[in-house]
C-alpha cells in the first residue's frame, strides 16, 4: 500500500502530554481527542491537517503516557502515519495494536513541512514528491506485521475464543 | 550464558528455560493492572472482542485514581463504567472510595505485586514495581484488554542495561535523586526498549520506597522496566502483606548486558530537573534564583510514608512562602492515617499546606492545583512536559520531597540545607 500526503513537522522526543493533553482525558471518544490532537505543540494543527496527513518528527516520539489516546487522537485526525527517527516503546506498541502506521526513518530532517512524501508501507520507501530522492525505513519485525495482517491484537484474540474473523 | 533478572522471569512466566534479547515471547501474567482513564478503553476492547468473564478477578485489579473524587461529570461517566464492570465481573480488588490510593502506592501495600511477578499496567508507571523485584511494565489499553481476556501478554525480551551505584550518600540524597541524575546522564531514550537494572552497594542500603521510586521513573529513561534484586530488605517489606507465594530471582554472575554504568554517588547532590524533560536535571547548587507559585508533594514516585516524613522533617517550625500554594497527597488510605498519627498533619497544617486525599490529579493536570499560565511548581512526581500540570505556559521542576519542601518554605527552589543547615 502506497500513500501521498503533506508533511507536518515536529522535533524530538514529542510526549503523549502534547498528543493529546490529559484535560481531555475524560473522554475516550476518538473524534473529541482529535480536536485536540497536539494542541500543546501547534494549537491551529488539528484545524489545519487534511486527511492522509504525515506527521514527521525527531527522536523518542510518544514518550511518556501509556494512554492509547495518543494513537487514537492521530488516527482520528485523519493522519495517515507517523514518521520518526525513533518511538518511544509504549506509543510503538500501541499503535501496531491498533493499526496506525509508524515508519522509524534516520532521515526525517530533510523532509520539510508543507511538502509531500510517499510512503510504500510494504517496502518502508519514503520518496521526496518531485525529487527523485529515495529513503528507507526501517524494516517492520515479522511478528508486529502479522499482527497488523489479522487485523490488530484485539481481532488476534478474537480468533483465540472462537468468534468470527471480522 | 547466564540470564539477567529479568530475561529470568520473563522465561518463567513464558514457560521457557532461557530466553535471549530480541525473542518474542507469550508470557503469563500475575496482575493485569487499569485505572479510570485507561481501563474504559480496554472495557469497550474487552467487550468487542466478545469476551464475557476476566481471566481471574483475583488477577485484574482496577484503580481509579486520577479523576476521583469525579471531578466532573465526563470523569464521573467514565469512572462509573470503571466500577460497574468491577461489580459485574466480581474483581476482588477494586479500590475505590474511602478505599481509594495511588495505583502503584497500593498494589505494593496491599501485597498485590510481589516478588519475580510479571505484572502489566496501562499506566506507563507501572514499572515501578521493579523496585520490588518484579518484572512490570507499562502499556496500552489494547495489551491489557487482551491479558484480562487471556492471561497473557506478549513481549520482546528486552536487551539489559546495568547501572551499578557506588559511593555514599550525601545529605538528603535520596532515590529520586539517583534516578534523576541517572535519566540526566543517559537522556530521555538513553533506555529506549531496554530493560534497567540498578545495582551496587548503595541499592542495597537504599529503602525499598526509595527503589520503588527509582524503579518508577524507567519510563522517563525509556525503559521498558527497571528493576533490583530482591534481598532481606524486600522480604521484610513482602511478608506480611503478600496475598500470593512469590519467588526471588537474581542476575547470573554471566549474564551478558548491552552497556553497564557506574555512579559514584558521593559527588551527587540533591537533582532538580528543569522544564520541559526529566532528563534536564541539574544540582542544587546550580539552580540559581527560580520563584514558584505552587509545590506538590505527591504522586506514585514519592507520596509514600518515607517521602511524608522527608518533607515533615523540613517543614517542621516553618511556614510556606505566602506566594506559594503548598500541597502534600499521601498516596494511599494506610499512609493518610500514618502520617496523620504520627503527627506529620499537624506539622503540614501549621506550615500552610493543604492535605488532599490520594489522588494522581496535579501530577497530570487533572485537578486539584492546576497551574496557571506562566506560574511554576516544583513537584515530587515524575514528569515535566510541556502543560503537564495546567497551562502550556506554566512549569514543572521536579525534585525529591525535602527539596520541594524547602522550595516551599523559601518561595523558590531551594535545597534542605538552606532550610535546616547541613
Amino acid at each position: 500500500m502506497e500513500i501521498t500526503g503533506k508533511v507536518w513537522r515536529f522535533g524530538d522526543d514529542v510526549d503523549t502530554d502534547l498528543i493529546i493533553p490529559a484535560r481531555y482525558l475524560n473522554t475516550s471518544d476518538p473524534a473529541e481527542l482529535a480536536k485536540h490532537c497536539m494542541e500543546d505543540a501547534d494549537p491551529e494543527f488539528a484545524g489545519r491537517v487534511s486527511p492522509g496527513d504525515i506527521i514527521v518528527a525527531g527522536k523518542n516520539f510518544g514518550c511518556g503516557s501509556s494512554r492509547e489516546h495518543a494513537p487514537i487522537a492521530i488516527k482520528a485526525a485523519g493522519l495517515a502515519c507517523v514518521i520518526a527517527k525513533s518511538f518511544a516503546r509504549i506509543f510503538y506498541r500501541n499503535s501496531f495494536n491498533m493499526g496506525l502506521p509508524i515508519l522509524e526513518c534516520p532521515d526525517t530532517d530533510l523532509f520539510e513541512a508543507g511538502k509531500a512524501l510517499t510512503v510504500n508501507f510494504d517496502t518502508g520507501e519514503i520518496m521526496l514528491v518531485g525529487d527523485d530522492t529515495r529513503f528507507s525505513s526501517k524494516p517492520i519485525p515479522p511478528f508486529m506485521q502479522e499482527l497488523v495482517q489479522s487485523g490488530g491484537l484485539m481481532q488476534h484474540i478474537r480468533k483465540r475464543l472462537g468468534g468470527s474473523d471480522q | 550464558m547466564g540470564m539477567t533478572i529479568t530475561e529470568k522471569i520473563l522465561a518463567a512466566h513464558a514457560g521457557l528455560d532461557h530466553v535471549t534479547p530480541g525473542d518474542l515471547i507469550s508470557a503469563k501474567v500475575d496482575v493485569a493492572l487499569g485505572n479510570d482513564i485507561t481501563a474504559p478503553i480496554a472495557i469497550k476492547r474487552f467487550r468487542d472482542a466478545g469476551a464475557e468473564k476476566v481471566f481471574d478477578k483475583d488477577r485484574v485489579i482496577l484503580v481509579p485514581d486520577h479523576f476521583v473524587p469525579n471531578k466532573d461529570i465526563q470523569s464521573a461517566m467514565q469512572v462509573k463504567t470503571v466500577r460497574e464492570f468491577a461489580r459485574e465481573q466480581g474483581l476482588t480488588y477494586f479500590f475505590d472510595g474511602g478505599e481509594m490510593g495511588v495505583e502503584h502506592a497500593i498494589l505494593p501495600e496491599k501485597g498485590l505485586v510481589l516478588p519475580g511477578d510479571l505484572v502489566i499496567g496501562a499506566d506507563s508507571h507501572t514499572c515501578t514495581y521493579g523496585g520490588l523485584g518484579a518484572f512490570s511494565t507499562g502499556v496500552g489499553s489494547t495489551d491489557l484488554a487482551a491479558a484480562m481476556i487471556t492471561g497473557e501478554v506478549w513481549l520482546r525480551v528486552p536487551e539489559a542495561m546495568k547501572f551499578v551505584f557506588t559511593g555514599e550518600l550525601s545529605p538528603w540524597v535520596e532515590g529520586k535523586d539517583l534516578i534523576l541524575y541517572l535519566i540526566g546522564d543517559i537522556g530521555v531514550d538513553g533506555a529506549l526498549y531496554r530493560s534497567m537494572e540498578f545495582t551496587g552497594p548503595v541499592i542495597d542500603k537504599l529503602s525499598v520506597e526509595g527503589r520503588m521510586t527509582m524503579a518508577n521513573m524507567a519510563i522517563e529513561a525509556g525503559g521498558k522496566n527497571g528493576i533490583i534484586a530482591p534481598d532481606a530488605l524486600t522480604e521484610e517489606y513482602v511478608s506480611g502483606r503478600a496475598v500470593r507465594e512469590y519467588q526471588f530471582y537474581q542476575s547470573d554472575a554471566d549474564a551478558e548486558y548491552a552497556e553497564v554504568r557506574e555512579y559514584d554517588v558521593s559527588t551527587i547532590e540533591p537533582q532538580v530537573a528543569f522544564p520541559h524533560l526529566p532528563e534536564n536535571t541539574r544540582g542544587i547548587s546550580e539552580v540559581g534564583d527560580v520563584p514558584i507559585d505552587q509545590v506538590v508533594i505527591g504522586s506514585c514516585t514519592n507520596g509514600r510514608i518515607e517521602d511524608m516524613r522527608s518533607a515533615a522533617a523540613i517543614l517542621k517550625g516553618h511556614r510556606a512562602d505566602k506566594n506559594v500554594r503548598l500541597i502534600i497527597i499521601p498516596t494511599t488510605p494506610h499512609i493518610y492515617r500514618t502520617a496523620m498519627e504520627e503527627g506529620l498533619f499537624e506539622i503540614f497544617m501549621d506550615a500552610g499546606a493543604v492535605i488532599s486525599p490520594p489522588t494522581c490529579g496535579p501530577c497530570l493536570g487533572g485537578h486539584m492545583g492546576i497551574l496557571a499560565q506562566g506560574e511554576r511548581a516544583v513537584a515530587t512526581t515524575n514528569r515535566n512536559f510541556v502543560g503537564r500540570m495546567g497551562h502550556p505556559e506554566s512549569e514543572v521542576y521536579l525534585s525529591n520531597p525535602a527539596v520541594a519542601a524547602a522550595s516551599a518554605i523559601l518561595g523558590k527552589i531551594a535545597g534542605p540545607a538552606e532550610v535546616v543547615g547541613s
